[in-house]
């Protein structure tokens, strides 16, 4: 899948799941890098969260505070706004995607600058705005090494937290190689973080305008905290002119305090690190220390749709540190782009679909196999499995009654009742007589079934009903238990 | 020049997206009960330091080597001597410092150059930095700088490629929470958490310390 300049990773144009993963599954080399990377993301999130005594604690607290946030979510955005405005930055709301593009390059050209360095941030890759950006004349430096990578490779994020973890050194070398013009450049990691050091540094030190995302909204002081681990963050952050941060509503958290729990869930579960390289916090426009006009730019983008559904709205508790994915064994397989979305793996099955107000991605509520490793690993505690259960019935109903969701109503009817189930079983041994063969040692066996059910018979035989079932020798054995 | 900002108008999209929230809550927040929610917020985590101060020191000193950060003890009379030896170690004399760093700190022979705000460029050009700290998080091996005289603005302690950063022992805690606590009444100054030097981990899941902040982060913890 490695993508080219004009594909991005869209819900509404991109292959179901199933028939992205087939493709996928046969790029052995992806699997492999997908793979290791997981498994050490795995083995240092169990190391790191192991340690703390407390981690259950951590997450209902987390939970809650989340959960919190989102039930009072117009007051805190509210005071929000109040504080950051009060502090000196200008806050804008977008409804949708669109909405924030127009804002976000308004506010570029009005910086006076027609480039800008980017900070790794999920909500302007769901927008796309790079693209944006690039057709109203304004070129976009991604300055995380993995974006940069994404960027160079003309590829599309894979992962939330690495979105590059599908690719290796040997393939970022040959594309740094490429794109850096540096022939002589070797594959070590340390090789290939220097050339991307270099050439970053004249970006940082030159361009005037930047744009991030963030990581939380801080109600109480008008704050805003990123956390990164290259220094990059810190260098958009710090040196540029202008500052536009571009939010997803959900991310708001109402006290600063609220800090002390979000820092210590989503490093350990994110990274696997006790705490990430760097955290930036900063309120407004501070004389002398930063970037002297901050814009930042509150989107909706159906978030208020989620929040509307009393299941669904879980998924906006979110903070974005991937742990999910890394525990997926569907995601393990396949990777992220088969999910036809920036948000890959089990977030992605519940959000992708959730924010395309399930018009698009419908195919994802069943890209899992409810193994329930995501809840597990869930800093704040997300029921994934239920988001997708629910999620299923709501892509049924919305699909109307087809045949498979009238034979689950049938079935679902006949499990209510035990003599609609007597019934059913009784009807079953006659209704196969006709398909029943017997192998050599008198077994009856079945190796075609009609119409839907023929999926299962194209690969394996079943076994004919027994003659006599559980329930019926149950009976029959009477009360003395012989 | 193109478009004036004043054309940006959100004010129809900020009402509606209200709305939608309110609807969907079935009703306005209300800031008063919102503070009652919040503050029965279940939170038995731990919130207090679990062990003596001397093993809180220790703990900071493993994480900080888990980071690849080295970190010395000092007594406060000997801290000019201290940061010399670092110094000659590491081979650096022109350094940058914000304004108010105690004088006491600076061992003579050496450039210190006081922070004039000067631009990145400028800034590129200093073979290090040395700072003091608002406070340290053992359990994390995290320092803390905050815009106030002595640690200076962001820019300085990002843009050389080592950071002499002097933390005084009273002021390192064992947990995050104690931290935030801590850092409550000045939330609204630029902050800056760091934890070693910088790193990543974007190919191959390999750390690779140093992309663009500091490489060479030394500690100093003065008693």
């Amino acid at each position: 899948m490695s993508g080219t300049t004009e594909t991005v990773l869209d819900p509404k144009t991109s292959p179901a799941f199933p028939i992205a993963a087939r493709s996928v599954l046969e790029d052995t080399q992806l699997r492999k890098n997908v793979r290791h990377a997981t498994e050490v993301i795995q083995a240092k999130r169990a190391r790191v969260v192991g340690e703390m005594p407390d981690w259950q604690a951590l997450r209902e607290s987390g939970r809650q505070i989340r959960e919190h946030a989102m039930a009072n979510l117009d007051h805190y955005l509210e005071e929000f706004e109040r504080n950051c405005t009060r502090a000196g930055g200008k806050v804008h709301w977008a409804r949708d995607g669109e909405e924030a593009k127009r804002i976000v390059t308004a506010l570029v050209k009005a910086s006076g600058s027609n480039e800008v360095i980017k900070i790794k941030s999920m909500t302007t890759e769901e927008i796309h705005l790079n693209q944006s950006l690039e057709a109203a004349g304004l070129r976009a430096y991604e300055t995380d090494l993995a974006e940069l990578i994404i960027q160079f490779g003309h590829d599309q994020p894979s992962h939330i937290v690495v979105p590059a973890l599908h690719k290796n050194r040997q393939q970022i070398r040959e594309i740094f190689q490429r794109e850096m013009n540096l022939p002589e450049l070797g594959d070590k990691p340390q090789d290939l973080a220097d050339a991307a050091r270099r050439f970053l540094r004249e970006k940082f030190l030159r361009v005037k305008t930047a744009v991030s995302g963030a990581n939380f909204l801080i109600a109480e002081t008008g704050g805003v905290c990123i956390v990164e681990s290259e220094g990059n963050g810190r260098m958009c952050l710090t040196l540029p002119e202008t500052l536009i941060t571009i939010a997803g509503i959900d991310k708001v958290l109402p006290r600063f305090q609220d800090l002390e729990v979000m820092l210590q869930l989503l490093p350990r579960s994110a990274t696997g690190e006790r705490m990430n390289p760097y955290n930036s916090i900063w309120t407004g426009v501070h004389e002398n220390d930063g970037p002297r006009t901050f814009h930042v730019v509150l989107m909706d983008n159906a978030r208020t749709e989620v929040l509307a559904d009393a299941e669904g709205r879980q998924t906006l508790n979110c903070i974005r540190c991937g742990a999910c994915q890394n525990a997926c064994p569907v995601y393990r397989q396949t990777g992220g782009h088969a999910y036809g979305s920036v948000y890959a793996g089990p977030i992605g099955a519940i959000l992708t679909p959730q924010l395309q107000q399930m018009h698009h991605a419908q195919s994802l509520p069943y890209a899992s196999s409810l193994c329930g490793a995501c809840y597990e690993v869930c800093p704040v505690k997300i029921n994934i499995p239920e988001v997708l259960i629910h999620l299923r019935n709501k892509v049924v109903v919305q699909k109307g009654l087809s045949a498979e969701a009238l034979a689950m109503k049938v079935m679902g009817a006949i499990f209510r009742s035990e003599k609609r189930f007597r019934a059913a079983q009784r009807l079953g041994r006659i209704a196969e007589a006709p398909l029943v063969h017997k192998d050599g040692q008198g077994e009856g066996w079945i190796g075609w079934l009609p119409g839907l059910l023929g999926g299962w018979t194209q690969v394996r035989d079943l076994k004919e009903m027994p003659k006599e079932t559980f329930r019926d020798w149950w009976e029959k054995r009477g009360s003395r238990g012989n | 020049m193109a478009t004036e900002i004043s054309t940006i108008d959100s004010s129809a999209a900020r009402t509606e997206i209200l709305h939608r929230i309110r609807e969907a809550n079935g009703g306005s927040a209300d800031g008063d009960h919102a503070a009652t929610q919040w503050g029965s917020i279940e939170r038995s985590y731990r919130r207090w330091a679990t062990r003596p101060p001397a093993e809180v020191i220790e703990l900071l000193e493993d994480r900080l080597r888990d980071y690849d950060a080295h970190a010395v003890h000092t007594a406060a009379g000997d801290v000019a001597a201290t940061v010399a030896k670092m110094l000659i170690d590491r081979g650096l004399s022109r350094m940058v410092i914000p304004d108010g760093l105690d004088a006491a700190w600076m061992p003579p022979g050496f450039d210190f150059v006081v922070d004039q705000g000067f631009h990145a460029s400028q800034l590129d050009g200093f073979e290090g930095v040395m700072t003091g700290a608002t406070l340290a998080i053992a359990e994390t091996g995290t320092v803390v700088l905050q815009n106030v005289p002595g640690q200076g603005r962001r820019a300085i302690s990002l843009i050389p490629d080592y950071h002499l950063c002097l933390v005084q022992v009273q002021d390192v805690v064992e947990t995050v929470p104690e931290a935030l606590k801590r850092l409550g009444t000045t939330a609204c100054l630029p902050t800056t958490f760091f934890s070693g030097p910088s790193a990543t981990a974007d190919i191959e899941m390999t750390r690779i310390k140093g992309v663009h902040g500091p490489r060479f982060l030394d500690v100093i913890l003065m008693h």
